[in-house]
């Protein structure tokens, strides 16, 4: 490649090079957490399905403050793929029977507006992990 | 850019390579290859994480789990529970031997909490054979606006105002040296940066190389355009082959960016960087010494003055700087020198890496704030005295350093109270002893290393640390008299005071340090004949005790 010449190009590389590494920050305080249950019984209810819509959506909006992770069981296999949302400072939120569409409405109006999707709820409390 | 869902840091530092990380990296990528998780799952093989002995180490991003002990064969465990179904595997966690409990998260761990990493914020998060992922750190950032916004003088100045000062041993404010090079007036100058690293049982510079070359590789070029070198070699000692492959990879990839070279960010600063390979003796990171056998002559100090800024490689201004002298610039250039002195105690700024060994729960290598005080390290980062044995000394400074006692364990430490209690900062080596050693004979063993690495050309030294060395072998075989412990003092200071070069200036110390502290040892030796720690031989003819394990 030609050399770098300016700071411009420069903090272009930087911006590039960063977008791969944000995923490593994740998990300070301000950052909004996702936690996919992916344990067999919601691998087998389409778990990874909901998990890697999530991504892309996260992706395609080039939302900076969510990190998405994947957890064990969380004890609801009827209501499989479960969805839990961790916003700093509410109690978090978990979300039963999230197929795609109900998993890019999860970043639609909760994430990016802060509306709860009621009708999904599973339950919330601070006392949940 | 893709975007991966996990990140798996695997440490492909030396201590872990020794223990096949590569066939970790290898296991885990066909593993995830065969599961269809590779597009979902980055490998990462980054420096080392400070935590060696727990090694090799996995991190996965974004849980922040930490896994320790890992094996090639534990890797497909891993992907089945962790990466495919979110369960972590608790077998491979930490266990705090304190709280007998299992940590899962690395910022958790009590080793890491109490630490500051600027030296070492990239060993062990970034790919250091990635200019990319260096560059996502703000790497060159700092270079960039050297060149472009700020004058020779205004980076000085701000290197001065930050009141870092060297961490290769000697400890002069960095900013001065860099002024006094960029005074005298010639033609040609030079940067060199000090990895010759002989200190036994440091290993930060290395593990800096390793981790993170570009970011000695762009100090190094903006000490360059402060006081106007063009040329900059990094004296390496030739055991250090990965530290070696990683910076000719980073300068490889520094040049291709432009950021070595002619013209670089289109400004006429050029500057380009060699290593220089140094066949492993201690006296070689003397800088007079090492100036030499860079010149391809011995190994040998020369008297100072002239000092290097003045007449140093091939008599041009030289500024010789530490490896983790050079990775904290970058930062301070970024941050601002007020940042970087709010860090630290009123007479040493910034952080101090230390290679935390000896009879601790957690040894490793560990960055921390000037100023902590020892106890905070032995008991907090380092979790305390193995199998709950009673403290007996640190030892600090390596072959230049003293031991200190307990009464001293709450000193804030930085370069003056260390010197204080009878020791020095050095290059960061920090050894815990128990009730299990005997003084006597861990005085033996440095003056035993200085005796070995002594280069020989003045008298105080060569035939000094020989007969300190021979006083004290005779006491351990229960020979010792009185008047050797007169000896001891009275030759130790004649050594310090008589010998060339800081190697010679500084091998009594721990021999002065541990008279000073542990005089009663000593004189049970002499006197009775005895070795209260059954570590010495006390000429008999049995081996001594069998030394348990650990
Ligand atoms: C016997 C002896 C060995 C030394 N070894 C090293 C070394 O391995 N690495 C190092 O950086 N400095 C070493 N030094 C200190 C160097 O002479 C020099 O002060 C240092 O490289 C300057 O860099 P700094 O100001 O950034 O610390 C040694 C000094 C002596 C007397
Ligand atoms: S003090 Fe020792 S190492 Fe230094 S020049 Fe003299 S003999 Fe050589
Ligand atoms: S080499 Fe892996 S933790 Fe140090």
């Amino acid at each position: 490649m030609a050399g770098i010449k300016s700071l411009e190009e420069l903090q272009k590389i930087r911006a590039k090079a960063q977008q791969g590494m944000d995923l490593r920050k994740a998990g300070d305080e301000e950052y909004i957490k996702l936690m996919v249950g992916m344990a067999t019984c919601g691998i087998a209810a389409g778990a990874r399905d909901t998990f890697n819509t999530l991504l892309e959506e996260i992706e395609k909006r080039n939302i900076k403050n969510v990190y998405l992770v994947q957890v064990g069981c969380m004890g609801y296999c009827h209501d499989e793929p479960t969805v839990q949302v961790n916003k700093p400072g509410e109690p978090p939120v978990l979300y039963g029977n999230i197929n795609k569409e109900k998993a890019i409405e999860i970043i639609d109006k909760h994430v990016e507006k802060g509306e709860l999707l009621q009708d999904l709820i599973i339950s919330k409390s601070f006392d949940r992990a | 850019m893709k975007q991966y869902r996990l990140h798996m840091l695997v440490c492909a530092g030396t201590a872990c390579e020794s223990q096949e990380s590569k066939d970790i990296i290898k296991n885990l990528e066909a593993e995830l290859k065969e599961k269809g998780y590779e597009k979902e799952v980055q490998v990462v093989k980054t420096g080392c994480f400070g935590f060696c002995e727990k090694g090799p180490i996995i991190k996965v991003h974004p849980d922040h789990v930490f896994y320790v002990e890992v094996k090639p064969k534990d890797v497909k465990e891993i992907v089945e529970e962790h990466v495919i179904k979110g369960r972590v595997v608790e077998r491979l966690l930490y266990e705090e031997p304190a709280l007998e409990k299992k940590i899962t998260e690395q910022e958790k761990m009590s080793f890491y909490k109490k630490q500051l990493r600027l030296a070492l914020r990239n060993c062990g998060f970034i790919n250091p054979e990635d200019i990319k992922e260096y560059i996502a750190e703000d790497g060159y950032l700092a270079l960039g606006r050297a060149i472009k916004e700020m004058t020779p003088e205004e980076v000085i100045e701000t290197i001065k105002e930050s009141g870092l000062r060297g961490r290769g041993g000697g400890g002069f404010p960095t900013g001065y040296k860099w002024e006094l090079t960029y005074r005298n007036k010639n033609d040609l100058k030079f940067i060199i940066c000090n990895a010759d690293e002989g200190d036994p049982g440091a290993f930060m510079d290395r593990s800096i190389l390793e981790g993170d070359p570009h970011s000695v590789l762009e100090a190094m070029a903006i000490a360059g355009y402060a006081i106007g070198a063009e040329k900059g070699y990094i004296y390496i000692r030739a055991e250090y082959p990965l530290a070696i492959h990683r910076l000719n990879i980073a300068i490889e990839q520094a040049r291709e960016y432009g950021l070595l070279g002619e013209n670089i960010f289109d400004s006429d600063f050029n500057f380009d960087i060699e290593l220089k390979y140094g066949a492993g003796a201690f006296v070689c990171g003397e800088e007079t010494a090492l100036l030499n056998s860079v010149e391809g002559g011995r190994g040998e100090p020369n008297a100072k003055p002239p000092f290097p800024a003045e007449s140093g490689l091939w008599d041009k201004p030289t500024c010789v700087n530490n490896v983790e002298t050079f990775a904290n610039i970058p930062q301070i250039l970024l941050k601002g020198p007020k940042w970087f002195n709010s860090i630290g105690t009123e007479n040493s700024k910034g952080t101090k890496v230390f290679a935390l060994a000896g009879k601790v729960n957690n040894v490793g290598l560990v960055e921390v704030p000037m100023g902590i005080s020892l106890r905070e390290i032995i008991y907090d980062i380092g979790g305390g005295i193995r199998d709950n044995k009673k403290f007996k000394a640190v030892q600090t400074g390596g072959p230049s350093g003293g031991c200190i006692p307990e009464k001293y364990l709450d000193t804030h430490i930085d370069y003056q109270t260390l010197q204080e209690v009878g020791s020095m900062m050095g290059s960061g080596g920090m050894i815990v002893m128990d009730e299990d050693d005997c003084m006597v004979n861990i005085s033996k063993f440095y003056i035993e290393f200085t005796e070995d690495e002594s280069c020989g050309k003045c008298t105080p030294c060569r035939i000094g640390n020989k007969r300190l060395s021979e006083i004290l072998t005779r006491i351990t075989y229960g020979k010792g008299t009185e008047e050797d412990l007169e000896n001891l003092k009275d030759l130790g200071e004649m050594v310090k005071d008589g010998s060339l070069c800081g190697l010679g200036q500084s091998s009594p110390n721990p021999i002065l340090s541990t008279l000073r502290f542990f005089e009663d040892e000593y004189k049970e030796h002499v006197l009775n004949k005895n070795c209260p720690s059954g570590v010495c031989n006390m000429g008999k003819k049995k081996k001594p005790a069998a030394k348990k394990k650990q």
